[in-house]
């Protein structure tokens, strides 16, 4: 035979794992990253750039005084460094993301590749209108089928993300009762005690004082509660309602809400973070409201990013519709797409303007290829398979665990801790879901359930997900209702353990700074 | 030298006609790791029931209110650097303030430590 | 409808576990006459990728891009390169789709890039503290006057006659919605440094731009002198965070706050947004900051790691007591923001700087060499004022029938302040001898 020298095993041997720390910090795939500033230096550069010629400056003397100091890296370096970085995080391309009131669905790439068309990407908010009547011509477009879905006859673009369009919403509010003369005199706006935060903090923003309503035992605005709350009106500027609420619920009552508020003298604004719930399927104009801000980035697609971009364009009745932000598109007899950028002619009562800009044109663009990819049809089916597959969820996990309300619910289920023995928290679960592989729900979160956990699947998982999901949540339910003390240190299997928020609060660290001589000398 | 105690959790130990107030070691157990404490400057003047303190913790931000009516002589200044205090020596070292009473009459309205166990058993 | 995976078949069967006959059971709870029958009239059905990316196309078509001709508009927004590893890094899924960092386990990546924005935003600016984003400058602008206020516990604001337009209305409404005063000194080109003269004893804060709308630049150091004295706080703006790398940035004049826009590094123009809000300010101060912030600490084996930290600042635990509203930040466009600032480094940003600046002064000496302009800005980074002896939409007008597009006109952003012959300019490192050659030589045909 010819012998063969290189031969080595080519089947695992039988050895059991050992405990492993590794020199170099890095464990397998997952490489350990420090940060840049430690790896790079201020004289390094990942690009080439021209040498100025060494004019004689025109900053008369207004010049930096220290060098940054901030430290470059090499290209190589860089997508290195962001590459390993990105191994550190959980996202939707890699599993599902059940953050209850967050929609986390998918983010097709259709989105990311018309957002950088150089048509789009690459034109200045102020460049002459001429110029730009594709962009104009979009977000009129965008704003007919943002007007069609919700029934209501107009929408403000401008708005950066939920929270803004809330503003921008109450600013209406404020404008139109100053209009009557009632600026001064109606400063209440009723809050339900589940609503996000985001709700009561705009409020006080825009000069209003909260007053919370309850819920009642189903989960939705307690009538007595309300009705208590409207007894006296004059000073009544509004409410601010959810809808889904932030419970996954519809509220029943939501016409008698209305005509409540209505006749009180108030305005009805809408959060509308939830629309994914029934978009296609119900029309907020026709349930009353009067404003309510849409959460491009949940309903439509567009990328969460790690926290933001969004985007919140505001859809308004026609009682508050004179009082929109600046700028607005309108298109003229000639088929020009013209700006409306001063509060004058067609904007005289428009409360002003909230922002530099035209608002998120990157979400645009994405929202809209995203509408025009679904279509009506396929977004009625949206809200329904979105509700189904919630439904799904709460179906097999109600036996294990506590469902916070009885019967259906919309786009999310939502589970109180009742279930989990004494000493075993919400978080807890949360934690140990992680070392299944998924991202936990939104926890604690709305504060009317006790221990809250709130998921919401999306319309864009499989069957086969929802039940591996199902499985795995199921068996972590039973541990916790037995009492399992190892769920208290998880998760075990990710990048990090639990992090040390006390300490982080308690003595904060915000930003790197440069290690002292002596330091680097001990080490 | 006599502790009273509210249904908010704040105690009040009096001499004379000035007061050492701070919250209850029911309050601070409850609230978690403090983290951060906010205290009124000296002079500052407030009625009974206003609220004239934060405490934090990592998640929670809550209002102390003013057990009695009063003025502000000192504030625990080590507070700040050391909020754990307060979930170490809450009815001790981890006082907030130091406050001249306006009226001492409305001590009366106020439990004793006696009645403040009983209403923390209830709660 | 390929973004929808369940069959008609696992339809079926989820609905018998769930013990419904139909989707409609599930919304029962809307009022009879909301519910709607028919899918919504008057929009059109599914379509897939190719006619819909033939219908976005058209519509891109329509416009004319920055990068196509030569390009001098600034005035907020900025036209600069961006590296093409930026663009792949944002692109990352484990960044592009994932949430705000609230499970620290799972988000080491996007909390420890935070880390180092806030790192990067608070040298850049030389201040002690930077939040982890605003929507944009001119909110960033808004909240640090709003935030000034509840520092002071005053209730008068004072702009510069040279904050950008569109920062001082947003301002202006944030403030009066709150029942603030809001103070607007007259427009002026170069009327920074007398800011402080206004300043009384109830005033909150003071902003002044630098460089600002006009493009010129202001040391403000007598400016904060001046609120010190008074116990209010000086506020430092900038719409050109480039411009950082040359100009003398906010902490070195003693500013209390910086509020910018900075979408120069990292971002493309977008027709607007979404753009990054840099926000910073001194230590003492952070706990009245707005937004979010991200801290070090370690983890249960004693590794160093990241979360969101001083949180009890904002809405979703002080809700109506928060120190603002905003909940969603600009989070990807922090992360191309610091994947380029990491690209350029220190001594590449000061170098970016100056090309940017030798652009802009060569710029200015070719159209302040013409018979009729005048340039108007006194000192400047990249951009400036220039006066033409014709209306200046008129010569924006024809300037872009010779495919220049040749600036802002002051008066769309200044509609009643008789600024109509007035263009405001800009160039960067992205503007060639060519590009300059092009607009002089259309101008001259011009006036
Ligand atoms: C119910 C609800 N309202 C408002 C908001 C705020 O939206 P954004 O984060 O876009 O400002 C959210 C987002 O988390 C939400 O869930």
């Amino acid at each position: 035979m010819s012998m063969n020298t290189q031969g080595r095993p080519t089947a695992p041997a039988a050895v059991s794992t050992p405990v492993i720390d590794t020199v170099s910090g890095s464990r397998g795939l997952l490489q350990r990253e420090d940060l840049l500033f430690e790896i790079g230096t201020p004289e390094t550069t990942g690009v080439d750039l021209p040498t100025p010629r060494g004019l004689k400056d025109r900053l008369g003397g207004v010049k930096r005084k220290a060098d940054t100091g901030l430290a470059g890296l090499s290209e190589p370096q860089a997508v290195r460094h962001y590459m390993r970085l990105s191994q550190k995080n959980y996202a939707i391309d890699l599993g599902l993301f059940p953050l209850g009131s967050c929609t986390m669905k998918h983010n097709p790439r259709l989105n990311e590749k018309m957002a950088r068309l150089p048509g789009f990407a690459d034109i200045h908010p102020l460049q002459p209108q001429a110029t730009v009547q594709g962009a104009l011509e979009l977000i009129d477009e965008l704003a007919t089928w943002l007007k069609t879905l919700t029934g209501m006859p107009s929408v403000a673009m401008s708005p950066k993300a939920g929270a803004h369009g809330e503003l921008c919403g109450m600013l209406a509010i404020r404008q139109a009762l100053i209009a009557r003369g009632e600026g001064e005199s109606r400063k209440r706006v009723l809050v339900p005690e589940s609503a996000h935060g985001t709700n009561p903090a705009t409020a006080v923003q825009c000069g209003f004082i909260v007053d919370e309503i309850k819920a009642d035992k189903r989960g939705r605005v307690d009538m007595a509660d309300l009705k208590s709350k409207l007894a006296r009106t004059d000073d009544i500027a509004g409410i601010m309602l959810t809808n889904p609420n932030t419970c996954g619920l519809f509220e029943t009552d939501i016409k008698d809400i209305a005509d409540l508020i209505h006749a009180a003298g108030g305005y009805f604004y809408c959060d509308g973070a939830n629309f994914n719930a029934i978009v296609g399927r119900v029309r907020p104009g026709d349930l009353g409201v009067d404003a309510m801000h849409i959460n491009l980035h949940k309903t439509f697609s567009t990328p969460h990013g790690g926290g933001g971009p969004g985007s919140g364009p505001t859809v308004f009745s026609e009682a508050l519709a004179p009082f929109a932000p600046v700028p607005f598109v309108i298109k003229d007899e000639d088929s020009f797409f013209r700006l409306v950028e001063q509060t004058e002619g067609a904007a005289k009562d428009s409360f002003g303007r909230m922002v530099a800009f035209h608002g998120q044109m990157g979400m645009f663009v994405r929202a809209l290829t995203y509408m025009l990819s679904h279509g009506a049809d396929g977004l009625k089916q949206v809200a329904e398979d979105a509700v189904l597959n919630a439904n799904y969820i709460q179906a097999r996990l109600k036996h294990v665990m506590t469902p916070a309300f009885e019967g259906f619910c919309m786009h999310e289920a939502l589970f109180s801790d009742a279930f989990t023995a004494d000493g075993i928290e919400t978080i807890d679960i949360a934690k140990a879901l992680i070392d299944e592989g998924y991202h936990p729900m939104t926890m604690y979160f709305p504060l009317v359930v006790h221990g809250a956990m709130l998921i919401e699947p999306t319309e864009t998982e499989s069957k086969a997900e929802l039940d591996r999901f199902c499985d795995a949540l199921e068996s972590i339910a039973r541990r916790a209702a037995q009492g399992d003390e190892t769920l208290k240190g998880a998760p075990y299997l990710a990048p990090a353990k639990r992090l040390d928020e006390t300490r982080a609060a308690r003595k904060p660290v915000l930003k790197w700074t440069a290690p002292l001589p002596e330091q680097i000398a001990a080490e | 030298m006599t502790i009273y105690y509210t249904k908010d959790h704040e105690w009040i130990r009096v001499e004379g006609d000035t007061g050492t107030v701070g919250i209850t070691s029911y309050a601070a157990g409850q609230l978690g790791d403090v983290v951060y404490v906010e205290l009124p400057e000296t002079g500052a003047k407030f009625a009974r029931g206003d609220d004239f303190a934060v405490v934090e913790s990592v998640k929670a931000a809550s209002d102390v209110y003013a057990p009695v009516s009063g003025s502000v002589l000192e504030v625990n200044s080590a507070l700040s650097e050391a909020p754990e205090k307060v979930n170490d020596a809450a009815e001790g070292d981890a006082w907030f303030v130091r406050v001249k009473l306006t009226d001492s009459g409305e001590l009366s309205g106020l439990m004793d430590e006696a009645a403040y166990s009983a209403y923390c058993e209830g709660l | 409808m390929r973004y929808l995976p369940l069959t008609p078949e696992d339809r079926a069967s989820m609905l018998a576990t769930i013990g419904a006959k139909s989707a409609e059971d599930f919304y029962t709870d809307v009022p009879k006459s909301a519910r709607l029958k028919a899918k919504i009239a008057g929009l059109p059905d599914h379509q897939g990728e190719l006619a819909v990316e033939r219908h976005m196309m058209k519509l891109a078509a329509k416009n004319r891009s920055a990068s196509s001709g030569p390009f001098f508009v600034g005035a907020g927004a900025y036209k600069h390169h961006v590296p093409a590893s930026v663009d792949m890094i944002i692109q990352r899924s484990e960044f592009l789709t994932t949430y705000t960092p609230y499970q620290p386990e799972i988000a080491q990546g996007t909390l420890q890039t935070l880390f180092e924005f806030q790192t990067q935003v608070s040298a850049l600016t030389a201040m002690d503290v930077a939040n982890a984003s605003m929507y944009d400058g001119s909110t960033a602008c808004a909240e640090a006057a709003v935030m000034a206020a509840r520092v002071t516990k005053r209730r008068k604001v004072i702009l510069s006659g040279g904050l950008h337009p569109h920062y001082a209305a947003a301002t202006r409404l944030l403030c009066e919605a709150q029942g603030l005063t809001v103070m607007q000194l007259p427009v002026a080109i170069d009327g920074e440094g007398e800011l402080g003269k206004s300043v009384d004893g109830e005033t909150a804060c003071v902003i002044g731009q630098s460089p600002n709308v006009f493009g010129t630049v202001t040391d403000l150091t007598s400016v904060a002198k001046s609120a010190h004295e008074k116990g209010a706080l000086l506020v430092s703006v900038f719409t050109e965070a480039v411009s950082l790398g040359l100009v003398m940035p906010p902490g070195e004049m003693g500013a209390d706050i910086a509020a910018g826009e900075g979408q120069s590094i990292g971002n493309g123009l977008n027709f607007g947004g979404p753009y990054v809000g840099l926000f910073a300010c001194r230590e003492k101060l952070v706990r009245q900051m707005p937004g979010r912030l991200c801290g070090e600490t370690v983890d249960a084996d004693g590794h160093r790691g990241f979360v969101l930290t001083l949180s009890t600042r904002e809405q979703h635990i002080r809700r109506d007591k928060a120190t603002s509203n905003i909940c969603t930040n600009s989070g990807l466009c922090a992360l191309a923001f610091t994947a380029h600032m990491t690209l350029l480094g220190g001594k590449g940003l000061k170098q970016l700087a100056e090309l940017n600046h030798e652009a802009a002064c060569e710029l200015a000496d070719t159209l302040g060499a013409m018979k009729g302009v005048e340039v108007l800005t006194p000192r400047f980074f990249n951009e400036f004022a220039i006066r033409t002896p014709v209306d200046a939409e008129a010569v924006l007008a024809m300037l872009d029938e010779a495919g220049v597009v040749g600036g802002v006109r002051a008066s769309r952003l200044y509609p009643r302040d008789h600024l109509g012959d007035v263009i405001l300019v800009a160039a960067t490192e992205c503007t060639t001898p060519d590009d300059i050659a092009a607009y002089a030589a259309a101008l001259k045909e011009i006036i």
